[in-house]
This record gives C-alpha cells, structure tokens and sequence, in this order.
C-alpha cells in the first residue's frame, strides 16, 4: 500500500521539492517571476498545469479544496481540476469561500475578502505583463532587472490617447510594493483591489511558462494608472437578477435571439449563500429560480426569468448597456 | 450554449462515456490490438515514442489507440506518463557510428565505404495505392545482406579526416549538456539543450521551419551529408562494476547536413554541420531538426539573425506540440468573465463614440448653411 | 558499525506527509514574516544538528541543491553522513556556491554578503539560511515591516550575529537580490525574507 503515499498529490517528490524552493523564492521576492523546471501533467498546459502544480506541492492531507473557473464552481475545467485532486490526493473538497484552507482559480477571485490563512493559487497563461510589448524573454528579465517599466505606461497612455480609456479589461498590469511590475493573471480588473493587502497568501503558477511568483499577505498591489486617469473598475448598474447583489462582478447570460440578456453573479458560492440567506419573498425568481437547491444549473437560471420574470431583466428600454464601463466623467 | 459550461460533473462523465465508444466505433469490427498498432502503424509509433520522449512501442501503441489515432494527443498521453517515472540516471552517450544500420544513403558521395543503403523506404515507391493492401495477402519477407551486422563508417568521420567539417565535439566531455527536463529554459540556450528540444518537438512545425530556410529564410545551403537508421546499444555506467553495461537498444534515425561556410578571418573555410536525431525511423523529422539546428547556430557561427528559423527564443519556444496544442486549444475554454470586461468597454466606447456624433452633428448643419 | 547503522535512522517515517506539513510551516513563516510559527516537524538527525533543522532539511534539500555547513555543524561527520544519506545533498566548499546553508552557531556565522545573492535578472539564485538559535525569545528587540506583515511584528530572537541590524539593513538595500532567513528552535520558526525591512528604533 506504498503507492498511495507516494503518489500522493500525483507529483513524485523530488518535483515537489522543485516546486516548493520555488515558492518560497516568490514569496521572498513578492511579484519576481521565478523560473521553474514545469512538469508535463496530465491536462493540457494552458488549461491550468502551472496552478495544479502549486497546488499539488503544498497540498496536504487536511486541507480544504476549492477550485473555481470563471468564479464558478461548476464549470466543467472547475469540476475536472476538483476531480483531479479528489482521486490523487483524497482531499476534501467544498464550493464554500470561508471553509476552504486552499482556492484554485482561474479568471476571478471570490467576492468573499478572503482571510488569513487561505491560500489562493491562480492558473496564469502568460505570466509576462511586458510579454505584448516584448515578445523576447532575454529582453523582458533585463526590463525587470533595471526597473524599466516605462513601455508599460507608453502603451497604457497610447490606449487613451486613441480610445479615451485604458482598455485593458482583465490582466491588468499592478505594481508590487513598489518594485515589480506583476500580471494578475486574465482575471477582470475588477478583481484588482481585492489584490492590495489582501489577508490571503496568493499564488501564482504557469505550467507552460515555468514561472511561479506570490504575493504574500498584506502585500502593496498598485494598480498602474495616471493621475488625469486613476484606475477604475467595471461598475454594473444593476444587482445580480438572482441574489441582489451589488458591487459584485456579473455575468451576462444571453436569454434569446431578440436581445434579452440577464445579469448574475459569476461567483457562484457567494451568489447562493446570499440567496440562501435571503427570506423567500426577497429571493428573485422564487423557487422557480431554483432557490434552495443547492446547484445553480443553468436551466435554473433560465426558469428564473422565464417563470418569473416577464420581460428580460437585463434588457433596458433605452438600449443602453447595463455595463458604464469605466473613465466615463 | 450555456448549459453546455454549466453542465459539470455529468456533462464530463458522459462525454467520455461517449468518448470510449466513438474510439470503439462499430462493435462488430475487430478491436485493433497494440501488436497491430506497433507492427502495422510502426511509424506512427516511432514519432510518438520520438515526440513524447519515451522509448517504449508498446505504451506509444496504446496511446495511439487511446487517442483514436490522433498523435499529438497520443504523445501528450505519452509524456504525461513519462514525467511520473523515476529517474534511475543517465545513459552514457551512445555511438551512432558503432550503430547496426539498417539505411545508410549520403547525398554527398556517389559511393563510399559501407555503400548506399536505401533500406525500407518510401522514396522510390510510386505513389499509386495499392488496392491489394486491402486484405492479408502474403508479404515477401524482406532481403538482409550478408553484412548487416558490421558498423558503417559516418560521413562526418570522412569529411573529418580531411578536416574539411567542424569537430563534433564542441563541448568537453567533462561538461555536463544539461537536461530540459530538470532546467527551467534560460535564454540563450546551449546547443546541447536546443537539440533535446528539436529532438521532441514537432515534425509539422520543424519541417515548415527547415523548409523555409532552403527557401532563403536564413539559407545555409544543405547537403544530405548521411542519414542513418538502425539499431544502437544504450549503456549505463555502474558505480558498482566500475564500468557502463548494457541495458538495451533503441532504434534511432540520424541526420548530419552538411553545410557551407566561408570561414573566417581565424578559421579556414570548412564545412559546418545541423545534426538531427530521434528515436524510431523518422527520416523527415532528423532531416527538418538538422536544417533547424543549424540555423539556430546561426550567433554561434557570426552570421546575421534574419529570420524566424535562426531565432531561438522563437523556435524553441514554441517546437512543443504539446505545449501548443494546450494553449491553442484553451481558448475554448470558458472565457466569459474576461469576454464580459471587453464587452463593457467596448459598449462604453460605442456609447461615448454616438454621443460625440450627435453633438457634431448641428454643428455640421451650421457649417453646410 | 553500530552508529553506522544509527546513521541511516532518524529521516522522516511518513516522508511524503511530512515533507508537506513541514513545507507548509516554512512557506507560512516565510508569507508572515517575523511571526514565531510552532511546527511538529521534527527528523531525528544527530547533534549538533536540530531536529527541526533536520526536517527541513530532508523536506528542501536534495542532489541539485549545493548546502554549506557552518563549522559547527560540518565538524560533525556524523551530521554529514547524515544529510548526506537522507537528502542527498552534495556539500558546497563555500558560502558562496550553496543554495542553503546550515547554521549551528549563528553567533560566529559568516556575513550575509558572502552567501550567493543571485542576480539582478534572477534574484532567486540566492541562498536561503537556516540558523539554529537557542532560542526565539530574549534576544534585543527586532521590529520589521513589509510584505507579509500587518503593519509591524516584533521578534527578539537570541543568538543573531551582534552586528545582524547593520547586515539585515545592507540585505535590504541589495533588493531584490539578498539572503533570506530561517530562524528555528525547537520546535519554532521564523522566516525573515528579504523584503521583511527592520524599522530603526529610537534608542
């Protein structure tokens, strides 16, 4: 019964140790890309090696494990990451944000502050933020080497020059303590604040770059901006059509071919503990809504506005989008 | 649409339910066994067993089976397999010039010793389909000359002689080549680590690479110094022996091109090399490597960096097929948060862009009056 | 023969579950910095080295990781076979060559500078120290800020090189290359990065 043990969290040990001398360089030196001898795993790269091998090396025997994917739970990447754990590792598992010791994500972090002691590991296709406007590595270690982050400010600046805003979105460009310039990861700017001293340990694994780096608790993570043009994230004028909720980050689901839209929560455990939460007549789209089950199915979402809603609540009568968008005086 | 992203645990239990029988396709056909797949589909074996960096037929096989006969899926199986085996240690280099070859052909000499050895190749076969391969009708067994088992002399040892090509050797014995597996890249990379690269990296990408140098893209005027296919012995040095034992052989395709150089003020003229090497018989990929591999000599030699094919953070980079397929493919994953942030903008934009029309438009009508 | 034998003893008996759990506490001290973090890691390695040395030793170190030893701690042919047999590590003739470094007698180690710093371009390349103190209490006070740490946190642990306030500050001034630090005893331990600053005191 040797090959459990061994086998545990599928990387042998040796690549363990690799892994974990890396981490705790990253954590040394908050926002550094450290390079690491990635291993082939058994997803594809790019559909998360670099996190599942950060996760794997500091996974251990009574951790909590969460893995979400565009902030859900249940996406299919999500559900087959949270499988991959279960059956290498026998760890438990939950969707719930507080109870889990460790979050695996991909494009969002929980709505939910996250508190000491957590650990948030993100999957990061190109950890590089200069990597668009240097495609060469040789060139881009020497930029982070000299503090020569000028470029950066010059594309930015070039964005509202052209296009009045800053249109970088997601994988937007912070500043760490000052010092390095770091890659969120594709998550929406909108996850940006939630970065800067944050109580949780993030970090940041990409398998096909080789590269881990960190930020550890109560780290400084600037967004980069312009005096004339602070940094901004998305606003929805709307609250979620299922749980109410504000201020959170939204999904928009495409109700038919006529231009209804609807706009829900894309952190899903925040969505139902708050609906959960909620006394019945609060809860949007009642039962209909699939209100106390403790899935949010698609279908669930659809009845919601079917049964329950009879016009689209996405949809404005004026046509404009429900999104301001950011930098609008 | 949605429920599709939504679907989680069942959606994938069925798909690969589905999965396994689309790859077992009509039952009342015979299941491919691997001995088929290894004798059968050799070389499709032999680039999986060379792309997924892992020398045994028999797993390349049933990869290639479980994979439905897609090889880069396959040798991605291959190599998330290998990189949970443990690492015994290092083979000493083998000796491709004390190789049991099998096809021996220089296009740089009308004959030489050991002769022209045109082996089991497609290359003269007229590429007419033969209808009679539909069925099991008798195969001649192939002729073996009498000498097979005597080494053949390589080209470069020829041209060697004379000094009329580059030394093999470029690093000392002593120096360790390093181990792209154990390493994480830095750039610029050793000659030692690039070829562990292109000898894993794919066929398509390297052959499109190679053939646009002979198209001028970083031209180095290729000659087929020797392309040998056969056997070679691997040994492992024992620290309890005090000597390397033999632990098996592994068929292996090699490539030395044999290309101009003009020399320079401290070096007399003499040819250089590009070397390609894999496992299996897998001639247009050795042959693709060794164009590739001298063309990233390029720094190396002083010529100039012109093109794609010279440039090694451009090449090696992305030779992975493995790690391409991955990002190329990820982008069906599900993007919809990010694809929420670029809508918001851009709606943003159109908004501001319909606002700035209509107030530029009575101005307009002013200035037409 | 005997304490041949004994040296083949005392690794870890669960080395998968260990390893991690006792990773799990150096990556803790290592993300809060300058805040004691108690750990039942412990290996039974022969003195001088520490039981909770020894565990992250046989949990960070092996064949592709250079370690020095202090004289203290390479005095001790016991300690090298040791680590030898249970890690695998070969022995750095100098500070300079060593990822890690272990340290028996803090008091009387070699400057921080000596250590590998890394480079500007990989600053990682630089070695973590693992210093064996008598103790994590009763020292002079050493109050640092930074990365990882609320506001302040206050250690005063016992045993640092007398000058350690004038080196950890030069440390600082290197960022982003620079040693780190693993301080322990018993069954306690401190991570002091480089980016954990030591705020000067009045006084």
């Amino acid at each position: 019964m040797n090959a459990p043990t061994y086998n545990f969290a599928y990387l042998d040990e040796q690549t363990k140790r690799m892994i974990r001398r890396a981490i705790l360089k990253a954590v040394a030196i908050p926002g550094y890309q450290v390079p690491f001898a990635s291993r082939e795993m058994p997803m594809p790269y790019g559909w998360g090696t670099g996190g599942v091998q950060v996760t794997a090396a500091i996974l251990g025997p009574d951790d909590v494990l969460k893995v979400i994917d565009q902030g859900a739970d249940d996406t299919t990447n999500a559900v087959s990451i949270r499988k991959f754990f279960q059956r290498v590792a026998g760890v438990e598992t939950t969707t719930s944000t507080p109870e889990a010791t460790i979050i695996q994500t991909r494009h969002r972090i929980p709505e939910l502050p996250l508190h000491e002691g957590q650990i948030l590991v993100y999957q990061v296709p190109i950890p590089e933020p200069l990597r668009f406007l240097e495609s060469r590595e040789t060139e881009t270690r020497k930029m982070h080497a000299l503090e020569e982050y000028g470029l950066m400010h010059v594309k930015l600046y070039e964005d509202i020059a052209r296009n009045g805003h800053i249109a970088t979105t997601y994988a937007y460009p912070v500043k760490v303590e000052g010092r390095y310039v770091m890659d969120p990861s594709p998550t929406p700017k909108f996850d940006n604040p939630k970065m800067h001293m944050s109580a949780a340990l993030q970090l940041f694994g990409a398998g096909r770059e080789k590269r881990i780096y960190a930020l550890p608790p109560h780290t400084e993570v600037i967004s980069l901006d312009f005096e004339d043009h602070p940094f901004e994230v998305q606003r929805f004028d709307k609250p979620c059509a299922l749980c109410g909720a504000e201020n959170v980050y939204l999904d928009e689901v495409v109700l038919d071919d006529r231009g209804g839209r609807m706009f829900v929560c894309s952190d899903t455990d925040h969505c139902e503990t708050r609906r959960q939460s909620l006394p019945l007549e609060g809860r949007v789209g009642g039962e209909a809504a699939g209100v106390g089950s403790s899935k949010t199915s698609a279908t669930s979402i659809f009845d919601a506005v079917v049964h329950a809603e009879g016009t689209p609540p996405g949809r404005t009568s004026s046509g404009h989008p429900p999104l301001k968008g950011e930098g609008s005086r | 649409m949605y429920v599709a992203v939504k679907g989680g645990e069942a959606a994938i239990d069925n798909a690969h339910r589905l999965l396994a029988d689309r790859r077992r396709g009509d039952r009342s056909v015979p299941a491919l066994t691997l001995d088929q797949i290894a004798e059968q589909l050799a070389l499709g074996v032999d680039r999986v067993m060379s792309e997924g960096s892992l020398y045994d037929r028999r797993l390349a096989a049933l990869a290639i089976k479980q994979a439905r006969g897609d090889l880069i899926e396959a040798i991605f199986l291959v190599r998330a397999y290998r990189t949970t085996l443990p690492r015994f240690g290092c083979s000493e280099p083998v000796d491709t010039s004390a190789m049991m070859v099998e096809r021996r052909i220089s296009a740089c000499y009308k004959d030489l010793p050991g002769g022209q050895l045109l082996g089991p190749t497609f290359d003269y076969t007229h590429r007419l389909l033969d209808e009679e391969l539909d069925g099991d009708a008798e195969v001649e067994p192939g002729h073996q000359r009498a000498d097979a088992h005597e080494p053949v002399s390589r080209i470069a040892d020829i041209l060697g002689g004379e000094g009329l090509i580059e030394e093999d050797l470029e690093q000392s014995p002593l120096e360790e080549p390093g181990d792209i597996n154990q390493t994480p890249m830095e750039f610029p990379l050793s000659r030692a680590m690039r070829l562990q690269s292109l000898s894993r990296g794919d066929e398509g990408f390297l052959l499109a690479l190679g053939y646009s140098t002979q198209r001028g893209y970083a031209r180095s005027h290729p000659f087929a110094g020797e392309i040998r296919i056969g056997e070679v012995e691997v040994e492992v040095f024992s620290p309890e022996l005090g000597f390397a034992v033999p632990v098996g052989r592994v068929q292996l395709t090699e490539c030395q091109m044999v290309n101009q150089f003009k020399g320079s003020a401290k070096a007399a003229p003499q040819f250089t090399r590009g070397y390609g090497l894999v496992f299996g018989q897998s001639e247009r990929k050795a042959m693709a490597m060794a164009l590739c591999d001298r063309a990233l000599r390029a720094e190396e030699l002083g010529e100039d960096i012109v093109a794609p094919p010279q440039d090694q953070e451009f090449v090696i980079s992305h030779c992975d097929n493995v790690q391409a397929t991955g990002f190329v493919e990820h982008l069906k994953l599900p993007h919809y948060v990010d694809f929420q942030a670029e809508l918001g903008l851009v709606r943003a934009m159109r908004a501001e862009h319909a606002e700035r029309q209509a107030e530029s438009l009575p101005d307009m009508k002013e200035a037409a009056e | 023969m005997q304490a041949e034998a004994h040296m083949l003893e005392g690794g870890f008996a669960e080395p998968v579950l260990e390893a991690q759990a006792t990773f799990r506490a150096v990556m803790d001290a290592m993300a809060r910095p300058a805040r004691a973090v108690k750990t039942g890691s412990r290996a039974a390695p022969p003195a001088p080295l520490t039981p909770l040395a020894g565990a992250i030793a046989c949990t960070l170190m092996d064949a592709d990781t250079p370690v020095w030893l202090d004289p203290r701690l390479s005095g001790s042919e016991a300690v090298r076979v040791w680590l030898g047999f249970h890690t695998g590590v070969r022995f750095a003739a100098a500070p300079t060559d060593a990822a890690f470094a272990l340290i028996g007698d803090a008091s009387d180690m070699p400057p921080f500078d000596r250590f590998a710093q890394g480079t500007q371009e990989y600053p990682d390349r630089s070695a973590t120290l693992i210093l064996q103190l008598d103790s994590l209490e009763g020292g002079a006070p050493l109050t640092f800020r930074g990365s990882g740490i609320k506001g302040e946190a206050t250690i005063a642990p016992h045993g640092l090189p007398a000058d350690f306030a004038a080196q950890w500050g030069e440390n600082t001034r290197r960022f982003p290359r620079g040693v780190d630090l693993v301080l322990t005893a018993g069954d306690r331990l401190i991570g002091l990065p480089r980016s954990a600053r030591l705020v000067a005191r009045e006084g």
